[in-house]
């Protein structure tokens, strides 16, 4: 099914708040009301997006260490977002985690991740529970290319497609693991590929195109909901920013890709898609759009520095539960 | 001998480039190949390896048993974990289950500590739990001349090394010769001499013991401050006649206390008679509180031993006795 004229508004108004929220982060990073680092998800908002848009509100998905976008996309308020990165106590992890670290389990949200693979076999142990309770709940992983060659990979998909259990496994395939280029540490042109060896479809989509995204989505969680098992998606994709924000790293990657990709960037993409269809959409809108997201992203930073920061002996709670 | 200034972290790179100049056999495996050592080493020998450290670490205990002489650079310590069961499994018992037949001449790197807000999972201090493995040599560099002779030792030597290397310590200058030196592991070093109280610090703590040392100074109390800079081989000996010479004993370790480096530290301290017959206060450990590490800079702060906390456990044993 395809996206209706008011969930694309909605899939952009997302997007552009991913990329509203991150250049705010970056600044404020830089600035030093944000410490230890902060990965940046920009150009690649239509992946989370437009998978999120195919999920129920009590689906289950978990993220790795870019996973600004993947919060907001399945529904994380900015305040307690932003308070975590200010290191606040009304921060979604009371300060303690960062922004390698939001989670959000009253909306399905797993948590972002910064051991690189960790959350692939973490989410489906989230599958195999949905399969348990047995209310067609869906559990979505989002991870790297770089991700994709750690063992946990292998044993995850494996597993998942043995049990059949209800997984999406998104591969968000931007050409790069931190500094290192894609094609020296995979032979193969795509992650997809592999689905094949484990008996699951394993499906390619234009990751900066949050329609196919979302229709891709759509098919692999009917499928899932109905009990025939995980699906890789691997949405190519690209990060318009280095690495991480940390002032001064370097980008080793040749200016020609990053033009390329920049002239694709999935927000104009699909502002240019929704002008197109007669009536439903102007720059004046977008613009309107755009400042009210501007005014969110202002109102989390002044609810973030309204939050006091935590005690410090806060450092010795929650250490084990009740 | 003349010498010059530069940083721990320059110095883990000099020794690591020298030994790759010196040993043709040596070769580099990382999730990121840095340029300036392609340039000079090409493809070959500086791999950049998929994200997939159990992998690279079992191919270096591979290649090291065959010949190889492979230096693996973890980046953090975090990750390493992914690579346990080759550590632990294989690396530190393949030498001695097949009786010695064969030697694995291999380093794996790593940085560790925390200070920079990284949160629990990118700041730990593990090397304790490495320690309660047989097989295994560990060092533990505070400076960068250490740094320099340690690594070139630990690449020379025919065992599994790892080598933890202080995150907050990355920048810190330090004076190194310019002539190719090594310094053997499990020799500590005295980096101040004293004869009230004795403090075993350890990487970054040193250099807090160091400031505590001066200011206790001003209050007529002379502290020793002691490196052991291989955590194995430890050197008892060293440890032990400073304890015997001062009679005070505090150990400084920005790990958590619980089985840590600082409770070997002590155990082996002063299970020695003669070492414990010459104790006037009961030993003292400035350690991180037991808990992950926290994010937001306070509560990260408040669990982290300092210069402050180490002055305090200073006035505490010279009180007792
Ligand atoms: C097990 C592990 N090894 C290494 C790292 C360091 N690291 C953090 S992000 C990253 C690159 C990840 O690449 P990819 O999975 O493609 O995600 P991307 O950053 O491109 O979104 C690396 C090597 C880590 N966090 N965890
Ligand atoms: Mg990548």
């Amino acid at each position: 099914m395809s996206a209706s004229p008011e969930l694309q508004r909605d899939m952009l108004r997302q997007m552009q708040t991913i990329r509203r929220f991150e250049e705010r982060a970056s600044d404020d990073y830089k600035g030093g009301d944000i410490y230890g680092v902060v990965h940046c998800y920009i150009g690649e908002e239509a992946s989370a997006v437009g998978i999120c848009a195919a999920l129920r509100p009590d689906d289950q998905i978990i993220s790795n260490h870019r996973g600004h976008g993947h919060c907001i996309a399945k529904g994380a308020d900015l305040n307690r977002m932003m308070a975590e990165l200010y290191g606040r106590v009304d921060g979604y992890c009371k300060g303690k985690g960062g922004s390698m670290h939001i989670a959000d389990f009253s909306i399905g949200m797993l948590g972002a991740n910064g051991i690189v693979g960790g959350g692939l076999s973490i989410l489906t142990g989230a599958g195999l529970a949905a399969q348990m309770a047995g209310n067609e709940g869906v559990a979505v992983c989002f991870f790297g290319d770089g991700a994709s060659n750690a063992g946990s990979f292998h044993e995850s998909l494996n597993i998942a497609a043995s049990w059949k259990l209800p997984v999406l496994y998104v591969c968000e395939h931007n050409s790069w693991a931190a500094d290192t280029a894609a094609k020296k540490t995979h032979a193969a042109e795509n992650m997809s590929d592999r689905a094949k060896g484990y008996g699951i479809p394993g499906i390619v989509v234009d990751g900066n195109d949050v329609l196919a995204v979302y229709e891709a989505a759509q098919e692999a969680v009917a499928r899932a909901r109905a009990g025939e098992g995980p699906t890789l998606l691997e949405c190519k994709t690209y990060r318009h920013r280095p690495h991480t924000e940390r002032p001064g790293a370097v980008d080793r990657r040749p200016e020609e890709e990053k033009a390329a990709w920049m002239a694709r960037d999935p927000i104009p993409m699909l502002v240019e898609h929704l002008k197109q269809q007669q009536g439903q959409f102007s720059d004046e809108e977008f613009t309107a759009m755009d400042d009210e997201i501007l005014a969110e992203i202002e109102a989390s930073v002044s609810y973030a520095k309204a939050s006091p920061f935590p005690a410090p002996e806060a450092a010795l709670d929650d250490v084990f539960a009740d | 001998m003349s010498m010059r200034e530069i940083s721990y972290g320059r110095a883990g790179m000099e020794a690591l480039v020298e030994e790759m100049r010196r040993d043709p056999t040596t070769l580099h495996l990382a999730t990121d190949a840095p340029p300036s050592l392609v340039e000079e080493f090409g493809e070959q020998r500086i791999r950049a390896t998929p994200i997939a450290e159990n992998a690279f670490s079992g191919i270096a205990i591979g290649a090291a048993g065959s010949g190889l002489r492979p230096i693996v650079n973890w980046s953090m310590v975090t990750f390493c974990f992914v690579a346990m069961d080759q550590i632990v499994n294989q690396a530190s018992k393949i030498h001695y289950m097949f009786g010695g037949q064969q030697t694995f001449p291999l380093v794996f790197r790593s940085s560790v500590g925390g200070g920079t807000s990284l949160a629990a999972q990118h700041s730990q201090s593990p090397y304790s739990m490495f320690m309660n493995l047989a097989g295994l040599k560990l060092i533990l560099p505070s400076t960068p001349y250490d740094m320099k002779g340690l690594l070139k030792s630990a690449i020379r030597d025919n065992n599994p090394v790892l080598s933890f290397e202080s995150t907050r310590l990355m920048g810190l200058k330090g004076e190194v010769p310019d002539e190719d030196y090594t310094i053997p592991l499990g020799v500590a070093d005295v980096k101040r001499e004293g004869k009230d109280v004795t403090v075993i610090a350890l990487a970054w703590l040193v250099h807090e013991a160091l400031a505590a040392a001066e200011e206790m100074e001003k209050e007529g109390v002379s502290v020793e401050v002691v490196d052991p800079r291989t955590l194995f081989p430890l050197d008892n000996d060293l440890m032990r006649a400073s304890v015997q010479k001062t009679g005070r004993l505090v150990i400084a370790d920005e790990a958590g206390p619980t089985a840590g480096a600082s409770a070997e530290i002590a155990a082996l301290v002063t299970e020695d008679p003669a070492t414990f017959k010459a104790l006037k206060a009961a030993p003292k450990r400035v350690c991180a509180l037991q808990v992950p590490i926290p994010y937001s800079p306070d509560m990260e702060n408040h669990v982290f031993p300092n210069r402050k906390r180490i002055i305090a456990g200073i006035r505490e044993v010279m009180e007792a006795g």
